[in-house]
């Protein structure tokens, strides 16, 4: 539900360019996280870069049947430089396909999808393999470590196919998540919670614009999944990148300044998010 | 090259299908050298050993027959031939040497040979080298009941210096039917590695004169070793036509190498089928690999989405794959010089054993780079299957989360 601008900072979806006045005085109360972008500029609406601009986006498979069933169909969606937004998604509503058409790994029947300023529905595969390693992290429900290396060797692939792999940074994000002292341990060693720590200390290893989480506390208890959630989101405000995750419980979202359903995001005309 | 590093990755996380992989193809391999270098060297030694002669003259039978039975002492004895051939033989202007030799008779299956003391004098096993004894040996003397063993002969036998021992009857061992004649070994000639390591040589009337042998046939011997005189080229043509053609009772083998090369040719088919067989292990051993990398894609169908989302395109997780392929069969070619050694150890000593031919295992062979470039060329090519479906696995759907 996209709520009554005027009176809570959570409140972000903003339809048709309404109550634009209203969400410096939000950004500053809602966002606790850094970037705390000055608020002269976000009232002068200057620097505010997109990092992810979506325009009617549409994706739609065919069933067995035959039957084309649309998915996805945004018209609009904006997501700044280190904003934060928790997306409400049940399972089946389409929302890991919208990630992953704005991972480059699924490609839309329409529409057009910026990545950090750059369009990516019309690059080369190749391209897209490239800009994901660059601007991108990723968090996974099921964490997706490569059970063959160790926590650093995780951090450290992912780095190689980005901008090259620096083990002095590998090891101050492995620090970060606080797992120094598991560096050469395989992931079946640690403990789930330990695991989606080194998917998130993974997903910030070539200092990304975005970082997606899909349910990344989908498989922990109640205490690690909060304790999860606070360590991605501070680490992606330390880092400078912005973060979208999706998920349907509401435990994790009530954390967030910012949330969006993805339902009505994907039919309502316009969603802007800070 | 991160390419490296996840093959690297990979054979270490599927260590066990690597090493199983990599032990076929190193049995391939092996093999396959091993088949190639002993085919090759035991032809090419096999048609050199000659014991110094140029060719056998014996009773009307096949060359082949006569060689196999003089030169390397195998076959039975195709006949007798009599004195007068002998004695016509050492005095045609054409042969340089005739040495008379007479067969019939073992000692627990190794061959006793009755020649003259021509042996010990005038012939050369290899070209400048004459039989010599191992120390305290000396030759025997002719009418005496001595013997020299071949240093092969001698060790299975555990025959010394001064040991005695009754021979039998006949070329295969029958405990049966022992001669009451008792032989002592007055010398052990050093290896020459031929056929003569094998053999008990005694004084020619032993074998002749021995209890229970046909007292008729008692100046008879079973065929002549014979030298050519090296002044004339055209001896052996001229012997050929004396013996073979217009003669019809005896066989002039002329000449020896190039009797036991047709024999070669003969039996080429098996040689094509063991070169066969061998490729085909390496076809096995190759597609091995391929079956056991294709088996666990279902497996790593999640691990190359990973990798695919983290950035890497689609030619890299193909490159792993081929990359993977190839080098376990680099890692088995390793193993497969040390199973090419065993088995060419195993060979030439059975091969030693069964003709006391010494094949000479550690000879370099252009086989022994072209097969290991060839294999793991081979294997590389199989993992372009696995590779392939690599390449095309969706990463959207192989990541979807596991319930």
């Amino acid at each position: 539900m996209i709520e009554d601008s005027s009176t809570s900072y959570r409140a972000t979806a903003v339809r048709n360019g309404a109550a634009v006045e209203n969400f410096a005085v939000d950004l500053d109360r809602g966002l606790g996280n850094p970037p705390r972008l000055p608020e002269i500029m976000i009232k002068a609406n200057v620097n505010l870069t997109a990092v992810l601009e979506i325009k009617q986006l549409r994706k739609s498979y065919r069933t067995p049947e035959g039957e084309v069933k649309p998915v996805v169909s945004i018209d609009e969606f904006e997501l700044h430089a280190g904003a934060q937004l928790g997306l409400r998604g049940e399972s089946g509503s389409g929302k890991t396909t919208f990630l992953n058409l704005i991972a480059g790994i699924v490609k839309p029947d329409g529409g057009s999808i910026a990545l950090h300023g750059q369009e990516i529905t019309s690059l080369s595969e190749g391209r897209r393999d490239r800009l994901r390693a660059t601007v991108l992290g990723c968090v996974y429900q099921s964490f997706n470590l490569l059970q063959g290396y160790t926590c650093l060797e995780n951090v450290l692939l992912a780095m190689a196919f980005g901008p090259g792999q620096e083990k002095a940074f590998a090891t101050t994000l492995l620090e970060r998540v606080g797992l120094s002292h598991r560096l050469s341990y395989y992931p079946r060693q640690l403990s789930v919670g330990q695991q989606q720590r080194v998917a998130v200390a993974r997903a910030l290893a070539n200092r990304p614009k975005l970082v997606l989480a899909d349910e990344p506390t989908g498989n922990l208890d109640p205490v690690h999944a909060s304790e999860t959630l606070t360590l991605l989101r501070e680490a992606c405000a330390e880092q400078g990148a912005a973060l979208l995750l999706v998920s349907h419980d509401e435990g994790i979202l009530s954390a967030f300044d910012n949330v969006a359903d993805f339902r009505e995001l994907n039919c309502i005309q316009y969603v802007k998010v800070l | 090259m991160i390419v490296f590093f996840i093959v690297y990755k990979s054979l270490k996380q599927y260590a066990v299908s690597t090493l199983v992989s990599a032990v076929a193809i190193a049995l391939a391999g092996g093999l396959l050298m091993a088949v190639w270098v002993m085919r090759q060297e035991s032809n090419k030694t096999f048609t050199s050993v000659t014991g110094g002669f140029d060719a056998v003259l014996g009773a009307r039978s096949s060359k082949l027959q006569l060689v196999l039975n003089a030169i390397f002492h195998l076959e039975d004895s195709p006949g007798n031939i009599g004195p007068a051939d002998v004695e016509q033989a050492k005095n045609n202007p054409n042969i340089e040497l005739a040495l008379p030799i007479a067969v019939g008779d073992n000692f627990k299956g190794y061959r006793l040979i009755g020649t003259t003391e021509d042996l010990f004098d005038r012939v050369e096993y290899a070209p400048g080298k004459k039989y010599s004894f191992q120390s305290g040996g000396k030759r025997f003397t002719e009418g005496e009941k001595e013997a020299v063993v071949g240093s092969f002969a001698a060790k299975q036998l555990g025959l010394e210096l001064g040991d005695t021992f009754h021979p039998f009857h006949g070329l295969q061992y029958d405990e049966t039917k022992q001669h009451a004649e008792t032989y002592r070994v007055v010398g052990i000639f050093e290896p020459t590695s031929t056929p003569a390591d094998r053999v008990i040589w005694i004084p020619l009337q032993g074998i002749q004169k021995m209890s229970g042998h046909d007292p008729k046939a008692a100046t008879d011997v079973s065929a002549v070793l014979i030298k050519l005189k090296q002044s004339n080229p055209m001896s052996g043509f001229q012997l050929d036509m004396l013996y073979n053609r217009r003669g019809n009772r005896l066989t002039f083998a002329w000449p020896i190498g190039s009797i036991l090369a047709k024999l070669f040719d003969k039996i080429a088919w098996f040689d094509k089928i063991l070169a066969f067989v061998s490729y085909l292990i390496v076809v096995v051993a190759s597609a091995s690999i391929l079956a056991s990398i294709y088996n666990s894609m279902n497996e790593r169908r999640r691990e190359i989405a990973i990798l695919r989302a983290l950035g890497a395109r689609r030619i890299t997780v193909f490159g792993a794959f081929v990359l993977e392929s190839a080098a376990i069969a680099a890692i088995g070619m390793v193993f497969a010089f040390g199973i090419y050694t065993i088995i060419v150890i195993v060979a030439s000593s059975i091969i030693r054993e069964q003709t006391g031919v010494v094949i000479n295992p550690a000879e370099f062979h252009p086989v022994m780079v072209v097969a290991p470039l060839g294999i793991v060329g081979l294997a590389a090519l199989c993992g372009v299957f696995p590779a392939i479906k690599a390449y095309r696995t969706d990463v959207a759907s192989s990541m979807a989360p596991q319930s």
